[in-house]
């Protein structure tokens, strides 16, 4: 298990202090001068040599990402850094608890990382729910101003700017190019890449986004070292990992681990065991709504990491770990998941604003029965026609957990149809697709 | 995607009052010059609060004449957004998380509740008190099931504490926000496994 003086999130469950105050007593703020004297390509060759991959659910490269920002502005253009914080995948509520609990480690991560890619101004993006969290933000924000550490001629080195703006429910604004759209005050509908926002972002400036965690850990890595970082988690799968463990455990929480921490450590450290104990477990969605289910027997021992998941034909997402006990009705389960994606749909790419509510009716009579076997194959092929062929990874994260549930569970799909056939009903005419 | 259409009662006239409009030309100045249109949803969410609670169409055309942006571009915002009410809503608008992970933890039975005792969705009690929604995932999965009232996330709830949490906003008394049971935010309930010992 990582051990306390590890873990990068000291105040993750807001025992302490959030403020400034308490954060440099935590370990915030401190030489961050010194960091970036240090330059900016020694920050991102230590990021590289981290292996943090990304934490919005990706897992691109962080360091990577930097270097692909304008070392310096040719033609005018200002650079921009826009933080992730719509955090707003199912299962994942990790992002709330650094902005309310330690926003500083965010901020200061924001300086280093503005300072990384050559960026004087920039936005934290906020779902529009979290309100208290935003305010937090704000107010931590204010501190770090009056502190002199942020604006202009700041203590740390490097003049930067940074703002909280908000949006309004909309899930597909955590699509980075969406994000910049909303952010320019238009529908969050994502752009077409390429040109990727590195080049033409925000306002048409290059612009890199990043997800909260990602940037929040940053400060830590440069003063512990890339090598303290690196040291923890299989090799590709570095670092720390906030967990968040929610459904049919005993205490549902959110922890800071060691990459590759096996499911069922993960489970029993934690988080007090499944519900009803090991043999009561069914499947688990390892990485929030968007990543196929694995059953029990292939997650129990899986080591919880971007590449082991993969293997399983699922992935780490962003860490958000939906379990679910024998007691879940696993069809109607992921028929709910349909609908938030069907409800979620931008509308902009019609494979995807069709398929969504197609996928989510036919689950939902498949959840009664009401449906026939063959059309568990057309339900497969839909999925694979709206994979892929959608400008954002919404369609594609719409597909994947019906791709699952049909992998791991079309034994479950038949025997609700024949259960329904074995059983006369009145009502049972179809519905036509609207 | 969702339907959503204005309401068919509006009122006639909306201004921000002053506070607000102070409050609006700071909000705009955080983006560069000529890019005013960034600050619509900031201006739409505080014209919807000063509304009470719901975003009328006149609202929506003065957000838009304010940040010099066609009608119909704030338009297409306040209808794409969803935390825009474009109806009235009650004095309590409790937003039910009914996803996935909520849901194997009983949102279900918290949509029973409200059924029961306010109605349908989108429907205002009688007393004007309450309204409820089924929304998409609020985002404190750990803390499952949950609901949103106003400002306030409240967490962890059953049935049961929901329906004291009601009687307790319906008759004005102070409510706890957050966790409804015993437990420090998103740590385990049984007690923390982790970062246990004093601060560093």
């Amino acid at each position: 298990m990582l051990a306390d003086k590890d873990r990068i999130f000291q105040n993750l469950y807001g025992v302490h202090d959030w403020g400034l105050k308490g954060a440099m007593k935590r370990g915030a703020w401190d030489g961050t001068k010194s960091l970036i004297t240090k330059g900016r390509d020694w920050i991102i060759n230590e990021m590289k040599a981290s292996g943090l991959r990304g934490r919005g659910g990706a897992g691109f490269p962080t360091g990577l990402k930097w270097s692909f920002m304008p070392k310096e502005s040719t033609d005018g253009r200002p650079s921009y850094l826009v933080v992730n914080a719509d955090e707003s995948e199912p299962g994942t509520c990790k992002d709330r608890e650094i902005m309310r609990h330690d926003p500083h480690l965010l901020i200061e991560g924001c300086l280093i990382a503005g300072f990384a890619m050559n960026a004087h101004v920039g936005y934290i993006y906020v779902r529009g729910e979290y309100i208290h969290e935003r305010e937090r933000m704000e107010a931590a924000i204010e501190q770090a101003y009056e502190a002199g550490l942020l604006g202009k001629k700041n203590k740390c080195g490097w003049d930067f700017d940074l703002y909280v703006h908000h949006g309004a429910g909309a899930y597909i604004c955590g699509e980075e190019t969406a994000l910049l759209e909303s952010l320019e005050g238009k529908k969050g509908m994502p752009r077409l890449k390429p040109p990727f926002p590195a080049n033409v972002g925000l306002y048409g400036c290059p612009t890199t986004v990043n997800n909260v965690e990602s940037i929040a850990v940053a400060p830590d890595i440069l003063r512990r070292g890339a090598g303290w970082f690196a040291s923890f988690g299989r090799p590709n799968n570095a670092g720390t990992k906030l967990f968040c463990v929610s459904g049919h455990v005993n205490q549902p929480c959110n922890v800071e681990e060691a990459m590759s921490i096996p499911f069922r450590e993960l489970i029993d450290k934690h988080c007090g065991g499944i519900r009803g104990g090991w043999d009561n477990l069914l499947a688990c969605i390892p990485g929030g709504s968007s990543v196929p289910i694995v059953p029990a027997a292939q997650i129990i021992d899986c080591p919880m990491d971007f590449d082991a998941l993969k293997e399983l034909r699922s992935g780490l997402g962003t860490a958000a770990v939906i379990v679910m006990d024998k007691s879940t009705d696993v069809v109607r389960a992921i028929a709910r998941i349909s609908y938030f994606y069907k409800h979620e749909s931008c509308g902009q790419c019609t494979p995807c604003r069709e398929g969504t509510g197609w996928m989510w009716r036919v689950l939902t009579r498949m959840a009664e029965g009401r449906a026939q076997k063959k059309e568990i194959d057309l339900l497969l092929d839909v999925a694979g026609q709206v994979e892929g062929h959608t400008i954002c990874a919404l369609g594609d994260a719409a597909a994947w957990p019906v791709q699952g549930l049909i992998r791991h569970f079309r034994h479950e799909i038949e025997k609700r149809i024949d259960d329904y056939a074995a059983n006369p009903h009145s009502d049972s005419v179809l519905v036509a697709a609207e | 995607m969702a339907v959503r259409r204005l309401a068919a009662e509006q009122p006639k006239s909306f201004s921000f009052n002053k506070k607000n409009e102070e409050w609006a030309k700071k909000q705009i100045a955080k983006y560069p010059e000529g890019r005013q249109a960034s600050a619509v949803i900031p201006l739409l969410w505080q014209a919807q609060k000063q509304a009470g609670g719901w975003l009328p169409e006149v609202a929506m055309r003065h957000v838009a004449d304010m940040l010099g942006m066609a009608h119909i571009r704030v338009l297409e915002v306040a209808t794409f957004y969803t935390m825009f009410n474009l109806e009235p809503v009650g004095e309590h608008f409790i937003q039910v998380c009914g996803t996935t992970p909520c849901a194997l933890r009983g949102a279900e039975d918290l949509i029973k509740v409200c059924k029961k005792r306010i109605g349908e969705q989108r429907e205002v009690s009688k007393d004007g008190k309450f309204s409820w929604l089924e929304v998409e995932c609020l985002g404190a999965c750990v803390n499952a099931p949950m609901v949103q009232i106003n400002d306030d996330y409240y967490e962890d709830l059953t049935p049961e504490l929901l329906n004291k949490l009601m009687d307790n906003l319906a008759s004005g008394k102070k409510v706890k926000v957050g966790p409804q049971v015993d437990r420090q935010y998103s740590a385990p309930s049984g007690g923390l496994t982790t970062l246990k010992g004093e601060e560093k």
